[in-house]
């Protein structure tokens, strides 16, 4: 915890706090901005010095993010993480980037506006009452609203949230986004923007809006739940490889929303694994996406095939990321889906009988992606050469990762079970 | 004993990183290791099983092994169950004669590959493959709760993917690995709900706790539910009908694979889950019936369409898929040493059959056996032990499958169900009738194939018998199907005083029976059934043709499998690619569309304000912002009239 004053006359003070969720995000972070910096080691050809700039100010937007103690920090944080994602989409994407960065920009705008607004307005309705004007998190728990107040100001946070998770129908922007994004963008796109989401739901919105949150859980669930199925079937229609996985991103992160929503213990421990699995497994996906074009000059998966006999080690990543989308065990997406699903039975059977068959859904746009882009044999025209000692290092690590995250839950579970006692978070006693 | 449950688990997962990440270059070496690994398994659950059966008679439970260590575990708060998971070894009857089925197996399987799969490119990711199935079937057998069970369940199914789709340049390969996995991915999801129910409803998902837990809670709805739900998941690995399409397929991969994961182990893990989970089933009256009549109906549909295919190796798959469907009958009137006791006389024939299939196809390179003919004289090893192996799938005493079927058929008689012993009988005609056709057809006659076909004959005159790492493991399986009926003879019982159902009770071992009348049936009916098969295919004296002929519609619909693989692809490219469309085309126009609109209104507006803005983007987010930090303080004066006091 490190705290000094800011804006002393606002009550805005500049304080950082670190506990086990923070931590866990804070490693993703760390690991995935690596492997974003490495993946996009060769592919800029112009303006690196630039690039490199702007990816450092995205990260540094999130580590705000998941540090921050005081709301007003966090909103800050939470913009500066947007403008120069903006610039890494619009100046180093692909074709049709400048529409999607625009997209991009303006759906996060109008949510971050939003939020900033119930930041506000719940730092004035906490001083009216108590006469202490403060933005610090710690300050506002607790704050009592009458209802409507309370569900507005929440649902204020929800939309900055909801967009960059994102939470259907708010996902417009995210395949074009997450397609025309470099390599690095993507990375940090999918593996780390869309948990500011997630990490914000559980650190903010539930504890300070509990009642609003209650009351909205319904909704949020199954807006999870269309998530996970609709974005499934969007993947399995899709020839683009880059967009099949982002599309497989709407549906996983759908999980996640359900996941926080059910307001129970293992859903939200269930959300925090398969937020670091998504950030991790759809991370590497991107990244080894992203060589797979530089290599083959194509997404095209009607003109891709038979990469795994050219090409064996980017197979057998290929392999085991597949195995990580439709969440098989020993990896850590079958822990997170297990128990989100476990979670959310209690309250929402319909609910989660819908959200399991996304796992029959994600066998099949899977293997189809599988199947079309390294099963079949190697077509004339393509030509790619395997990954080298570096990239297989990268991809590795990763993978590894997941892996002690499928094999070893205990471990991260351990860390949340601390959530509670350090920033009054207490999962479980929720509803 | 619970380190050597371990040990048998682990030995194979280390062969298969070993070659994964070392040996994959030194193809010979990885194939050792893998062997190596495969038979430290076997003698490890040999141990095992002498440990369970040397203890005293009644002594149940205790004379196995049962440790477990907690692996997850989230706190209850509240009224809300927390979740505890725990992975551990059960080491009992039923598990240690499950496990030395499947190494055994294993471990011949992977010596007659050494053989089999000389020269091919992939060598060792397929040893290591064949390591990972061990350890992925080897840890589903000994785990004791159904979440580890669901665990290696699907652990099982991925190397079944994998190994299916092994050449997976061909595209018939990937996709029939694709259709495995898909479909078993709808019987898993049932499954899986029902793993998380059983835990819902009853606090643990250990067999131990859950059986007595289940007493408790007979004749409730919920019990109905997960029970029905949990018997989906053997449906999809067991390949019963409404299942049972991707298994035919799935005779894409090696032919060793075939025999290890598709015939004898993988596919029967449907069979010894319900085992296993037996207290669950058996409260459940309605489960139990389906279960039979599934099996029974899947047992008569699968023999009729083995009856009319040409390919050598899904007349066998069709065959597994009426010898589960016997399975099924039998545990669901009740009997589980009958089921477990046909699992495994089975698993030994259908892996020499598998494994002869293989060393025809091997030494002639060609599936349809109407293009084969006249084998038996140039592989005579192949050929005598091909023959054991239908004649103990027929049943002919005093062969494995004698003891099995009769078990069934007096099982399903005793308990009342006469439909299903009837169907039984028609089933083992049938039975005897398409294995000696393909006997006939592929080993007798002239080195010329005959013409039923009406393809052109190949000339096989450069087949000769396959090498020693292939006849080895045909021959020690051509024993065990001779002689493993015997553990289940009366005679056995009263020379030792125990029987199979010894092996592998939990409760109260049911003794074995020798029924002469249901004997008597069965011999004459298996028997009639290969002299017909002799009739047509042999002496010719009935045209094959002719029959077809004046069966007409039927057998085209047998031939074309009864159209359910035609139904199945209709209905997913209608429904699921078609929803996929519609989405699609909802994201693109749509919600796409009205964002899409939005923004276009919105750039409108900056390129207005562009006028007089110098920016671009920024120009306009300022705008907005700056816009609505006014509103902000509009709407609020009043609160802040408080505060700027």
């Amino acid at each position: 915890m490190e705290s000094h004053a800011w804006i002393p006359s606002l009550g805005v003070s500049f304080t950082l706090g670190l506990d086990g969720l923070s931590l866990l995000f804070v490693i993703l972070t760390a690991l995935m901005g690596a492997a974003a910096v490495l993946a996009s080691w060769k592919s800029l050809g112009r303006k690196v010095a630039l690039f490199h700039a702007a990816l450092a100010l995205v990260m540094a937007g999130i580590y705000g993010v998941f540090l921050s103690v005081d709301l007003f920090l966090f909103a800050f944080m939470w913009e500066l993480m947007l403008i120069p994602m903006y610039f890494l989409v619009d100046v180093w994407g692909g074709p049709g980037r400048h529409k999607a960065s625009v997209k991009f920009f303006l759906f996060s705008q109008a949510g971050g506006i939003l939020m900033f607004v119930a930041v506000v307005a719940l730092y004035v309705l906490h001083g009216r009452a108590t006469g202490v004007y403060s933005f610090d998190y710690r300050v506002l728990l607790g704050t009592a609203f009458d209802p409507a107040a309370g569900m507005l100001l929440m649902l204020g946070f929800f939309a900055a949230f909801a967009v960059k998770l994102p939470v259907f129908p708010l996902h417009a922007w995210l395949p074009d986004t997450y397609t025309e994004a470099p390599i690095g963008g993507s990375v940090l796109l999918a593996a780390l923007l869309s948990k500011t989401a997630g990490y914000g739901m559980i650190r903010f919105l539930l504890p300070l809006f509990p009642d609003a949150v209650r009351a909205f859980a319904p909704i949020a669930v199954w807006l999870g739940v269309a998530g996970i199925v609709y974005g499934g079937f969007m993947a399995f229609a899709q020839k683009d490889l880059k967009r099949l996985v982002s599309y497989t991103s709407v549906s996983h992160l759908g999980f996640v929303l359900v996941g926080i929503f059910t307001l129970t213990a293992q859903g939200l421990d269930g959300a925090v694994i398969q937020m670091l699995s998504h950030g991790l497994g759809t991370g590497a996906l991107f990244v080894l996406v992203g060589w797979l074009e530089e290599r083959s000059g194509t997404r095209d998966l009607d003109r891709l095939g038979g990469l795994w006999s050219m090409a064996p080690r980017l197979g057998a990543f290929g392999l085991v990321l597949t195995l990580g989308l439709v969440g098989l065990p020993g990896l850590g997406n079958f822990i997170g889906e297990f128990l989100v699903l476990s979670g959310s039975f209690h309250a929402y059977l319909a609910a989660t009988i819908v959200a399991g068959f996304g796992l029959v859904v994600a066998m099949v746009y899977a293997l189809r992606m599988f199947q079309l882009s390294f099963h079949g044999s190697p077509s004339g025209a393509l030509a790619v050469r395997d990954l080298d000692a570096p990239q297989v290092l990268l991809l590795g690590v990763l993978v590894a990762a997941l892996v002690y995250l499928g094999l070893f839950p205990q471990e991260v579970l351990k860390l949340l079970a601390a959530l509670g006692a350090s920033l009054g978070l207490t999962p479980g006693v929720m509803p | 004993m619970v380190e050597s449950a371990i040990g048998l688990v682990l030995a194979p997962l280390a062969s298969f990183i070993l070659i994964s990440f070392v040996t994959r270059r030194a193809a010979i070496l990885s194939a050792v290791i893998s062997i190596a690994a495969a038979g430290i398994s076997f003698a490890l659950s040999l141990s095992l099983l002498v440990g369970v059966l040397s203890a005293p008679a009644g002594a149940g439970l205790a004379a196995g092994a049962h440790a477990s260590i907690q692996w997850l575990s989230i706190p209850s708060i509240g009224r809300f169950r927390g979740l505890e998971i725990a992975m551990g070894v059960l080491v009992d009857p039923l598990s240690a004669t499950m496990s030395v089925i499947v190494s055994l197996v294993a471990f011949l399987v992977t010596i007659y590959s050494l053989g089999y799969m000389k020269g091919d490119p992939g060598f060792s990711r397929y040893f290591s493959y064949l390591s990972l199935f061990a350890f992925s079937m080897l840890g589903l057998v000994i785990a004791d709760n159904y979440f580890q069970t669901f665990v290696f369940w699907e652990l099982v199914g991925l190397c079944s993917y994998l190994l299916i789709g092994f050449w997976y340049a061909k595209p018939s390969a990937s996709d029939a690995a694709r259709k495995a996995f898909v479909t078993n991915r709808w019987a898993d999801f049932a499954f899986m709900v029902g793993v998380i129910l059983l835990f819902i409803f009853f606090g643990t998902f250990d067999f131990g706790q859950l059986s007595s837990a289940i007493a408790g809670a007979r004749g409730s709805a919920m019990l109905a539910l997960v029970a029905a739900l949990v018997f989906v998941g053997p449906l999809g690995k067991s390949a019963q009908f409404p299942f049972h399409v991707w298994l035919p397929d799935a005779m894409e991969g090696p032919t060793p694979v075939s025999a290890l994961i598709h015939a004898a182990t993988m596919v029967a893990a449907g069979v010894y889950l319900i085992a296993r989970g037996f207290a669950l089933f058996q409260s459940v009256p309605g489960v139990m019936e389906t279960m039979a009549y599934l099996g029974g109906f899947t047992a008569l549909f699968a023999a009729s369409i083995a009856l009319v295919q040409k390919d050598i190796k899904r007349i066998l798959a069709y065959s597994t898929l009426s010898q589960l469907g016997y399975m099924f009958m039998a545990l669901g009137v009740g009997s589980m040493s009958a089921g477990m006791f046909h699992l495994t006389t089975h698993a030994f024939f259908k892996a020499l059959l598998f494994l002869g299939a293989g060393s025809v196809i091997h030494a002639t390179e060609e599936q349809d056996i109407f293009k084969m003919g006249g084998l038996g004289k140039k592989m005579k090893i192949t050929a005598w032990t091909f023959v054991i192996g239908a004649l103990a799938l027929s049943g002919i005493f005093p062969l494995a499958g004698f003891w099995s079927k009769d078990e069934i058929l007096f099982a399903s008689l005793s308990s009342g169900h006469i439909g299903l012993y009837v169907l039984g009988i028609a089933v083992a005609f049938m039975t005897a009738f398409y294995m000696f056709r393909l006997i006939f057809t592929a080993f007798g006659g002239t080195a010329f194939g005959g013409t039923a076909s009406g393809g052109e004959p190949t000339e096989h005159a450069h087949v000769h018998e396959s090498g020693p790492a292939m006849t080895i493991p045909l021959i020690v399986l051509a024993v065990l199907s001779v002689f493993a009926g015997l553990i289940g003879s009366p005679w056995f019982q009263s020379a030792f005083g125990f029987s199979f159902g010894s092996f592998i009770f939990f409760g109260r071992p049911e003794a074995s029976h020798l029924d002469m009348t249901t004997a008597s049936i069965s011999t004459v009916v298996a028997l009639s059934g290969i002299f017909l098969a002799w009739l047509v295919y042999g002496k010719k004296l009935l045209k094959a043709e002719r029959i077809a002929a004046a069966l007409g519609p039927l057998y085209r619909l047998l031939d074309h499998k009864f159209y359910i693989d035609e139904i199945y692809a209709w209905v997913f490219a209608k429904i699921m690619l078609g929803l996929g469309i519609v989405f699609d085309w909802i994201d693109h126009y749509i919600v796409d569309g009205l964002f899409d609109g939005l923004g276009g209104a919105t750039r409108a507006l900056g390129r207005k304000l562009r006028l007089t803005q110098s920016g671009r983007l920024q120009g306009y987010a300022l705008v907005i912002f700056a816009a609505v930090a006014i509103a902000v303080v509009f709407i609020s004066t009043d609160l802040l009239g408080g505060f700027l006091k």
